[in-house]
């Protein structure tokens, strides 16, 4: 068993990890260990935040909230929920498609940058985030950003440490920005398009002053997945609409009778949107007990549906789109085909492609996150060593690289 | 006022000057160099023009290439380089040294690709904010970040400031709203960060150099979000008997789950300052003016309005005028985005840029005004509300060295009050030179060393923008 340090407090977190770096014993950064099937390299422990747990403090009227790392994302969600707020950008949870157990904190949400439909339009986890605490490499307690939304005060480190996936930090604090729930939402649902016609469609909605705030398109051999199959029969490509009951009826008629001439139109009321916006922001129909490989593919929203038909000429594939088609969740038969679906990425206009869930010997032999040019590599690098001058965090973002 | 300090001069690179101007010559097409010094006269200062400098030459190259070969030229032989796009910073930004080259992105104007299937722009850095949104405009769309230099400033100054606007309430400033960058680094190495897709892998490269002023890079290109534009837009004037009252209307807006695109504030100096300028019809009889801007179908505004408008009540709202004419509503923003020139007509002034915590609005109003009567000086307050974002405008004699003074203690007194609330020193203008020296009020050590070690990862000889940002004392050898 990998030895597992759970510091209680960031003080503790400051002295085990000021510690470690004397004897240069490394680590593996971990929150509730929901999102990685990633194990751990050899001789590394496991630097767990779930120690620092609870929320600190709850501003509903700045629509600002700062919690330890630790928190789980339900505490979290749940205190939201009561003043009628809520994460913009959706966090994910990929225990379904995982198979993993234990329980998603909100540190892990930001230091893997999660983010669901509504990423589309109101931007990533990444921009939720105003303020963090964390310890680097050297033990060294250290702020960056703040609780305000406006904030250009040096050099935006808030930035770098999302999505960093514990290559640079223990992230001990996190400080984000809010949202009201709004008040009703309904989803526009055109059947039976292809997944080219889908992202035309879907290209259309966007044009359109409706904000349309998710956009996916579920092929035939995922739409009966959804919602108990209550969607009707052929593709479905979903358009939610969020707000003011009032705006959001008048926004709906535009939006149906913008959409008639791509397909048969039909409406999802509030409580079947919830359920069917959770189910695609969770890949639910890949929560499959297999261990068939998973892909997270984010490219041009309209160059989705072409890398997919590409793959398709040469290997067997499962996909469905969101984020208008720009976030591809694709399922591979068998083999991951890491280096076709990278080079289909580069053709299509560029992306980045990162594997989730494969046999584990496959994931250990593949190269799961997005290869770097050289020049990036080295930069890279420089900025990990920035933060962690010995080598201290490993992360699988980084190739386990020191 | 010449109290803020610059790094000496390199003493190595000043007495190459003859010879680093001949080797720019021929690196650069013809036209591309400014040399001669009453030339370089128009680079010495920005907007924040209480301090100048002039430049030893100023490069103005036309492709990324000549970008990279300037900057490959001059980290080979130890020269400085201050990046310069419309040269609009309040902060001083891009105000030169004796000792470094200016590389001005002006000539690079093009707009490379527009793409509305995936609603993205592609232009070079020395394209125009507002130039982006002209060009897509017929078709719908717009590019959301909208700083009142908006004219003049550059796409390029804006990543580098990671500039915000009047209308980030709703959609976010520069950082929210950039998807990719072309960039030069300081060893002229050309990357591409980012580009049409919403994430890129790795590392968050792309979100650091936003907002990195000029310090870890040249950002050639870059490629943005267009957004599909509202159906219509109204701006709506609430006017009130106190800062207090309004201060806390937006707060309670806020917290109602509201979230119009704008909420602009102004006090009566402001006020008066503003509509003797731009005529824009602002009530005078009141203490404090709030410009709300709803958008959407006319049945949206109508619903938004009406919950505003009752909490505006609530708060002694003495004035509500809506605009009715796209005229209307148009010199309702003229004259709030003409503020700091209209200001400027009548004194010389400096603007804080701090954001603090809504909850804390009126009492960092009245915090403001009692620092600034204690130097016996005057104060406009023109501000976005909306988030927090607080622009006080000092009034002062420029003239007067002893007012001069007094108004710069003033401003970083006022900016220290907003740390102290739970704030940041700046919401959208950047540290520049002006907020350096207070760095330290915001950061502990260890914050700010770990900034500046990233900053070396980009830049490990501090060439570029090099007096900027970070204390001159304390610095990594």
């Amino acid at each position: 068993m990998t030895p597992i340090h759970e510091p209680l407090s960031e003080d503790a977190a400051s002295r085990l990890v000021q510690v470690a770096s004397l004897s240069k014993s490394p680590f593996v950064i971990r929150g509730g260990g929901t999102r990685s099937l990633h194990g751990t390299p050899d001789g590394a422990d496991v630097l767990s935040a779930r120690g620092l747990n609870g929320i600190v403090a709850y501003n509903p009227a700045e629509m600002t909230m700062t919690a330890r790392a630790g928190t789980p994302l339900e505490v979290v969600e749940a205190a939201l929920a009561e003043k009628r707020q809520m994460l913009a950008f959706e966090p994910n949870d990929l225990r379904g498609v995982l198979g993993s157990s234990g329980i998603p904190t909100i540190g892990g949400v930001f230091a893997t940058n999660a983010s669901g439909p509504r990423r589309l339009t109101a931007g990533a986890a990444r921009d939720s985030l105003l303020g963090v605490r964390f310890v680097n490499g050297k033990g060294e307690i250290v702020k960056a950003g703040g609780r305000v939304m406006k904030n250009v005060t040096g050099l935006d480190l808030v930035k770098l440490l999302a999505g960093s996936h514990g290559s640079l930090a223990l992230l001990t604090e996190v400080t984000f920005r809010l949202l009201p729930v709004p008040e009703t939402s309904a989803t526009i649902v055109v059947s039976d398009l292809n997944d080219a016609e889908a992202a035309a469609a879907m290209a259309t909605a966007m044009s359109l002053p409706v904000e349309v705030s998710g956009a996916a398109h579920l092929p035939e051999s995922v739409r009966g997945r959804f919602i108990g199959g209550a969607l009707p029969p052929g593709a479905a490509t979903v358009l939610r609409l969020e707000g003011l009951s009032a705006s959001v009826t008048v926004r709906s008629e535009k939006l149906v009778s913008a959409m008639g001439r791509f397909g048969a139109v039909s409406r999802l009321e509030a409580e079947g949107t919830k359920r069917l916006w959770r189910e695609i922001r969770d890949a639910a129909p890949y929560a499959d007990g297999t261990p068939r490989p998973l892909w997270r593919v984010s490219v041009a929203p309209i160059a989705g549906q072409q890398l997919v038909a590409a793959l398709r000429l040469e290997t067997g594939v499962d996909a469905f789109y969101d984020w208008q088609g720009g976030l591809v969740w694709l399922r591979m038969e068998s083999d991951p085909e890491a280096a076709l679906l990278r080079r289909y990425v580069k053709a299509v206009g560029g992306g980045h492609a990162t594997l989730l869930r494969a046999r584990p010997e496959v994931l250990a032999a593949t190269q799961a996150f997005q290869p770097q040019t050289e020049a990036i590599l080295a930069l890279q690098s420089r900025v990990k060593a920035s933060f962690d001058p010995s080598g201290l965090f490993k992360s699988p973002m980084l190739g386990w690289e020191g | 006022m010449d109290q803020i300090g610059f790094l000496e001069p390199r003493t190595s690179v000043l007495s190459r000057r003859r010879e680093i101007v001949a080797d720019l010559v021929d690196l650069l097409p013809e036209g591309c160099l400014v040399h001669e010094p009453r030339e370089l006269v128009p680079f010495e200062t920005d907007a924040f023009v209480s301090y100048r400098r002039l430049p030893l030459a100023v490069a103005l190259p036309e492709t990324t290439q000549q970008v990279a070969a300037v900057l490959k030229y001059c980290h080979r032989y130890g020269v400085p380089v201050v990046p310069r796009g419309a040269g609009t910073s309040l902060s001083g930004g891009a105000i030169p040294q004796e000792d470094a080259v200016v590389v001005g992105l002006s000539k690079m104007s093009r707009i490379l690709d527009v793409d509305f299937a995936n609603r993205t722009a592609t232009v070079q850095a020395g394209v125009t904010n507002l130039a982006i949104s002209e060009a897509v405009s017929a078709d719908g769309y717009f590019y959301a970040p909208d700083p009142s230099s908006q004219l003049a400033c550059t796409i390029g100054g804006n990543i580098g400031m990671n500039s915000g606007g009047a209308h980030c309430l709703k959609y976010g400033v520069t950082t929210n709203n950039l998807l990719g960058v072309k960039l030069v680094l300081v060893d002229g190495t050309i990357l591409d960060l980012g580009g049409k897709a919403l994430d890129a892998g790795g590392l968050d490269l792309l979100g650091v150099i936003c907002g990195g002023e000029g310090q870890l890079g040249i950002v050639t290109e870059a490629t943005v979000r267009l957004i599909a534009r509202p159906e219509g837009a109204r701006p709506v004037l609430f006017g009130f008997d106190s800062s207090e009252e309004a201060g806390a209307c937006v707060a309670d807006v806020i917290a109602a789950g509201i979230i119009p695109v704008a909420i602009e504030f102004m006090d009566k100096p402001a006020i008066e300052i503003c509509e003797a300028f731009a005529h824009a019809g602002y009530p005078m009889d009141v203490e404090a003016l709030l410009i709300v801007e709803v958008e959407g179908s006319e049945a949206e505004m109508e619903a938004m309005l009406a919950s505003i408008i009752a909490i505006a009540g609530r708060h002694g709202v003495k004035v509500v005028k809506e605009s009715q004419s796209a005229t209307e509503a148009a010199l309702i923003w003229k004259g709030r985005k003409s503020a700091f020139g209209a200001t400027g007509r009548i004194a010389d002034y400096i603007c804080m840029d701090g954001t603090v915590p809504l909850g804390q609005l009126p009492a960092v109003l009245r915090g403001t005004a009692e620092i600034v009567e204690k130097y016996g000086l005057r104060v406009a307050n023109v501000f976005h509300a909306g988030d927090g974002n607080m622009h006080p405008l000092i009034l002062f004699n420029a003239n007067d060295p002893e007012d001069a003074a007094k108004a710069e203690a003033a401003g970083n007194e006022i900016l220290k009050l907003c740390v102290d609330v739970g704030g940041c020193l700046t919401g959208e203008h950047g540290v520049g030179i002006e907020k350096r020296d207070l760095m330290r009020h915001q950061y502990s050590d260890a914050d700010l060393a770990q900034q500046m070690a990233v900053r070396a990862a980009f830049d490990a000889q501090w060439l570029l923008n090099p007096s900027k940002v970070f204390p001159l004392e304390g610095r990594p050898a």
